[in-house]
């Protein structure tokens, strides 16, 4: 039987968060095997276990083990040729150019000479995984540190070759220059045949972002051109010999049981092997029409055990919290209980959000092959290491007999941590002995993957006259601690996280609760304004502090003409932000109703994540974000009823489309002068607050739950305004 | 069954139930890759090809129907090394993320472009409604298709 188990172990927060299971890893390169891989040259190692940046992960190495090892992540070759290795993976979030951009600055080398080697078990280094906004200010500043030690290597050759004095030589351009006489030497002609391989000094000095040529500038992205003529290959493209494609029975209803199962029908057409291996049930066929025939030949039984439904989830969610666990975050300054009756005014107020899908175009979708006893699976994860590690557990496997290898993937925003699709088909694919490539039908995907949780918040306020806040209280069941905090300055607070018994399977999704916590408490700071009849603006300058978020919420204010807009009848603007992982986002949004009928019309969206990488690379995932995050805002739910979903279809599951998205202007506020946070996740987070404002701008009708508008507002609101 | 497909200006033979759909007939049994599967359901235009220039989604279109028809696919939109305006739009613009839906979008595009060489965006909108970008790229499409535009007009008057 298929089981897999998820081991937790006491990680930060932020990780847990993004439901990691076991980190265990050994390490077993062999540098020979790179110089064969690669042909001769330097390759730049560092000691397995010596974290730089504090990336890997655990730290479990003896120190036998790093005495012996050498995790590689750099290779020049006697033609100059950059290869990095490094077990990021490219999901569309265009880390592939960023650090090849790190890289290219760092070692002084043109940025087209720069080749990324990324989430291959085999080849890349041990990585947590692609998640948590940390590719750029971790795995970007491992890189860099790689490539300013390759640049210190290849000036000490030099200095060598020529007997010259190391401080007359400059690195440019991919050669070494001597500054005295002139001569120049190429990296690749330095390096030329030689097998050389180095481990990186201490800590060196990084280049800063003032002086960056190449970070910083809108660099193409990295086989573009791939994109665009259908040559790329993802997971679902990849293709064997004598490859068979699998279909998986599934159950009627999570957590069903199998009763019994007859496959003889299956069995008998041609070319078709048939699995059953406990509860799971399968076939493959050597080709997908036949495969999806075997399958539906099969006569199952299940049984399904009784299971919480949508319509009871936020009292269950609220009833199910489990109040003395030991995820429970609490966070407490002063006291809120003396500061209730201080307040000249309090409010009072509950957010929901629903459990959404992630529904990356690309579903989960794996290619798996057996060969000598050895694995390997082609597969779309986030987390290439962690699903090596559920093969081999799955399969008693030694991790060295397991690769997986993850080509550039159609996206996941959070969704692709685990390796389901992964292990069926290395299961169907054992049992056949043959190549098996497995591709989630949309259905599966929104019925067996993960979902972003749902949750209830309740937050009880209290503000002075002036529009003080006197005190915060903070609620949040199930949803998640990302970015639970209030960045506004309150003397009392108290705020919570109840981890629940969830009824549906969740995880990780792109912000994690970080949309839910911005929802509710911008939300609420625009409900306190009102009240107080400030301008939502004034009411957060006057309780802001840090300085970043406030220079956000001024950018986009500016940009979009906060003090100028007036709304009317049906024309609202509102505007929501916040800071999580270094990024600090803040939105403002028009929005339209119509006949009850909500549209965004027009979006600014300020984004500060420090010294900026790749403006252009940026302005995408903002933008983008922010379209996804509407997508949540306005529609997106997840229903579901006794262990069914009942709209596994995007026919019924409704995500933005090119008449859903409004005009999108982004700002950068490129601070040089902060080192460069992740932006793949935070820029999600201001929209869904903004539009909730907006809409209570235009209506007078206050939205608390995300999705706000799945069926529109009722026809008669637009009569009114806030 | 035997048939034969006329695809990206070749005659290709293959071996199928009559009833599979082009986009696996495309991506199994051809090797055309490009064109890709995102719900199988016609709601997403991932899977979109050109059949006699019009696009059609390829999960939804049983093989037999698209017999003795000219087919397209992303493979056959560039003239050898020469990008078709379209891709070559995308690519200036990076009106692409993830990249999955990229294909669709761009036959997609290419297919509006013969019919309207001067699409407004809410034309651009209206015919490329069915195409999701999950990523949200939806903006940099739009400006994506008015350059391939001008691309596509600057070559014709060429």
């Amino acid at each position: 039987m298929l089981e897999r188990t998820v081991d937790l172990e006491k990680l930060d927060p932020e990780v847990r968060q993004h439901e990691v299971s076991r980190l265990r890893h050994a390490f077993d390169l062999d540098r020979r095997n790179f110089f064969k891989l690669l042909g001769g040259g330097l390759l730049v190692g560092v000691a397995a276990g010596r974290v730089i940046a504090q990336e890997s992960g655990g730290s479990a190495h003896h120190e036998h083990e790093i005495s012996k090892s050498l995790d590689s992540w750099l290779h020049i070759d006697e033609n100059g040729r950059v290869t990095v290795f490094t077990g990021k993976v490219e999901v569309g979030q265009n880390v592939r150019t960023s650090l090849a951009q790190q890289v290219a600055e760092e070692l002084r080398v043109p940025l087209a000479s720069v080749h990324m080697l990324m989430g291959d078990t085999e080849l890349t280094p041990y990585d947590m995984g692609t998640f948590g906004s940390r590719t750029t200010p971790h795995m970007g500043t491992q890189l860099r540190t790689v490539a300013v030690s390759a640049r210190t290597v290849l000036i000490e050759m030099a200095a060598k070759r020529w007997s010259a004095d190391e401080s007359n030589l400059q690195a440019q351009d991919g050669k070494i220059r001597d500054a005295k006489s002139g001569r120049t030497i190429t990296y690749g002609e330095l390096v030329g045949g030689q097998k050389l391989a180095t481990v990186i000094p201490d800590d060196p000095d990084l280049t800063p972002a003032k002086e960056w040529k190449i970070v910083g500038t809108s660099a193409p992205k990295k086989d573009g051109r791939d994109f665009v003529t259908g040559a790329h290959k993802y997971s679902t493209d990849v293709s064997l010999p004598r490859m068979l494609h699998g279909k998986i029975v599934r159950p009627n209803a999570f957590h069903a049981k199998l009763i019994s199962c007859d496959t003889s029908q299956a069995e008998k057409i041609p070319g078709v092997s048939v699995v059953r291996d406990g509860d799971f049930v399968g076939v493959s066929a050597p080709d997908v029409m036949t495969a999806d025939r075997a399958a539906e030949s099969i006569r199952v039984q299940w049984d399904a055990p009784s299971q919480i439904s949508d319509s009871e989830l936020f009292d269950h969610l609220r009833k199910a919290s489990k109040q003395d666990d030991d995820d429970r975050d609490q966070f407490v300054v002063g006291s809120v209980q003396q500061a209730r009756g201080r307040a000249a005014k309090t409010l009072k107020a509950t957010y929901t959000v629903a459990y959404i899908a992630h529904t990356p175009l690309e579903p989960r979708a794996a290619v798996a092959e057996w060969k000598d006893g050895k694995l390997t699976v082609w597969t779309g994860t986030q987390r290439p290491f962690a699903v090596r590690d559920e093969l081999a557990q799955t399969f008693h496997l030694s991790e060295n007999d397991v690769r997986v290898i993850v080509p550039d993937t159609g996206s996941a925003y959070g969704g692709k941590h685990t390796g389901e699709a992964a292990v069926e088909a290395a299961r169907l694919a054992k049992a056949a002995g043959k190549p098996v490539k497995l591709i989630w039908s949309r259905e599966e995907e929104f019925t067996w993957a993960y979902f972003r949780p749902a949750g209830v918040i309740d937050v009880a306020s209290g503000v002075n006259a002036d529009g003080t806040l006197v005190f915060w209280e903070y609620d949040n069941y199930n949803s998640g601690p990302s970015a639970m905090r209030t960045p506004y300055e309150v003397p009392n607070q108290r705020i919570e996280f109840h981890p629940a018994d969830t009824p549906l399977r969740q995880g990780s999704y792109r912000s994690l609760a970080a949309a839910a916590n911005h929802f509710a408490r911008e939300s609420h700071m625009d409900e306190l304004a009102h009240e107080l009849k400030m301008d939502p603006l004034e009411l957060r300058m006057k309780n802001l502090k840090n300085e970043r978020l406030r220079g956000v919420f001024q950018a986009a204010a500016e940009k979009f003409g906060w003090d100028k807009v007036k709304n009317t009848p049906g024309r609202g603007f509102g505007m929501g932000g916040g800071v999580e992982k270094g990024g600090y986002v803040a939105a403002c949004a028009e929005v339209r109703v119509q006949h009850g009928a909500v549209k965004v019309v027009r979006a600014v969206e300020a984004f500060d994540c420090g010294a900026v990488v790749n403006p252009q690379g940026l302005k995408n995932q903002i933008s983008g974000a922010l379209v996804q995050g509407l997508g949540g805002a306005l529609f997106e739910a997840i229903r579901f009823e006794n262990g069914r979903i009942l709209n596994p279809h995007l026919a019924q599951y409704r995500v933005p489309r090119f008449s859903d998205a409004p005009e999108v202007e982004v700002v950068l506020v490129d601070r040089k002068d902060q080192p460069s946070a992740g932006a793949g996740e935070i820029p999600l987070t201001g929209i869904a607050p903004a539009v909730a404002n907006a809409i209570f701008s235009a209506t007078g009708v206050r939205v608390r739950s995300m999705p706000m508008v799945p069926a529109g507002l009722p026809q008669t609101v637009s009569n009114k305004t806030a | 069954m035997a048939i034969t497909l006329l695809v990206n200006g070749s005659e290709r033979a293959v071996d199928v139930q009559p009833e599979k759909p082009l986009l696996y007939v495309l991506r199994d049994d051809l090797g055309l890759t490009g064109t890709k599967y995102g719900c199988g359901e016609g709601q997403c235009s991932a899977c979109t090809v050109l059949v006699e220039g019009y696009p059609v989604r390829s999960c939804r279109m049983e093989v037999s129907s698209a017999v003795g028809k000219k087919i397209t696919t992303i493979e056959g939109l560039a003239r050898g090394e020469k990008l078709h305006p379209a891709q070559q739009a995308f690519l200036e613009v990076e009106a692409f993320q993830c990249g999955y839906c990229t294909p669709g979008m761009i036959v997609a595009a290419a297919a509006l472009l013969e019919r309207n060489p001067h699409p407004s965006d809410q034309q651009i909108i209206s015919h490329m409604d069915g195409n999701i970008c999950r990523c949200g790229t939806y903006g940099r499409i739009i400006e994506a298709v008015h350059r391939a535009a001008e691309l596509h007009r600057s070559q014709r008057n060429a």
